[in-house]
């Protein structure tokens, strides 16, 4: 599986994520390499087609997509934990849905 | 700024287009609209400004609105609208000029200036963005010993948000 967390230095919220990620893929039984990529302006974030720090994805797909109407820039993304609460980092278990969906798929 | 020097004034326009400013005890909270820090925070910090009616509580967004529409006057002033009307001011420091004179890092960024307007506290609100418990608890211990004429305990703490857009 291709990993990437996808992260600008404007949000502080990546490395919480990649430990999220990290436990995830150990606990699943993935083996995969994280691959860090830095974005760091508004023209790389429209190429990357990155919608906020941080992104995760998996085999190229958003692992939580956001919707169709986010635009790609230098920005936090909003995220929803699973009781509904706003937060800059996914929801753990929203990770671990993802995985399991793209690793069932492989 | 360090704890105890004189905060610099400002006078800003609300979404109502009235001007603000500090005056008295005063607590200055960088906001923004797009931030899910600065969103997290926000119901905590709203429950702030009608616990404490004698503060005066300015909420101001210094980021750029032309590269961050969504944090555009405009788009505040539909926010405030949406919202039905907010307990405290949402100012807009289109120069940033505030946010340059404050040194504020991040949405949020608090600062508490006592009735002399010196700098009593600078940092987060509480522990964690995603938990409603805390209450807060960080802006209202340094609120309550400035109210009594006291030093907080914990004068300092790290900002933690989302960086400011600027110019």
């Amino acid at each position: 599986m291709k990993v990437e967390l996808l992260w600008w230095e404007g949000c502080p919220s990546y490395p919480e994520t990649l430990a999220d990620l990290r436990r995830v893929l150990r606990d699943e039984g993935v083996e995969a390499e994280i691959d860090l990529v830095e974005v760091e302006s508004d023209e790389q974030a429209r190429a990357e087609r990155f919608p906020g720090s941080p992104t995760v994805r998996l085999d190229g797909t958003d692992a939580i997509p956001p919707p169709e109407t986010e635009p790609f820039s230098l920005t936090c993304r909003v995220y929803r934990l699973r009781d509904g609460r706003v937060s800059a980092t996914p929801d753990p278990e929203d990770l671990r849905e993802a995985v399991r969906r793209i690793d069932e798929h492989r | 700024m360090n704890i105890g020097d004189e905060a610099p004034t400002f006078s800003l326009p609300d979404t109502d287009g009235a001007e603000h400013g500090p005056d008295g005890v005063t607590v200055v909270v960088f906001t923004c609209n797009h931030c899910p820090y600065a969103l997290g925070w926000h119901e905590r910090l709203l429950q702030v400004a009608r616990d404490y009616p004698q503060v005066t509580f300015l909420a101001v967004n210094p980021n750029d609105g032309e590269r961050y529409p969504t944090d555009s006057y405009e788009a505040m002033k539909e926010r405030v609208a949406a919202d039905g009307g907010w307990p405290h001011p949402y100012l807009r420091d289109e120069s940033q000029a505030a946010a340059r004179a404050y040194d504020a890092k991040t949405t949020p960024d608090v600062f508490i200036l006592d009735a002399d307007s010196r700098l009593r506290y600078r940092g987060a609100p509480d522990g964690d963005h995603r938990d409603a418990a805390q209450n807060a608890n960080w802006l209202r211990e340094a609120l309550d010993a400035v109210l009594r004429g006291a030093e907080p305990e914990r004068a300092e703490t790290e900002p933690v948000g989302c960086s400011i857009k600027w110019r």
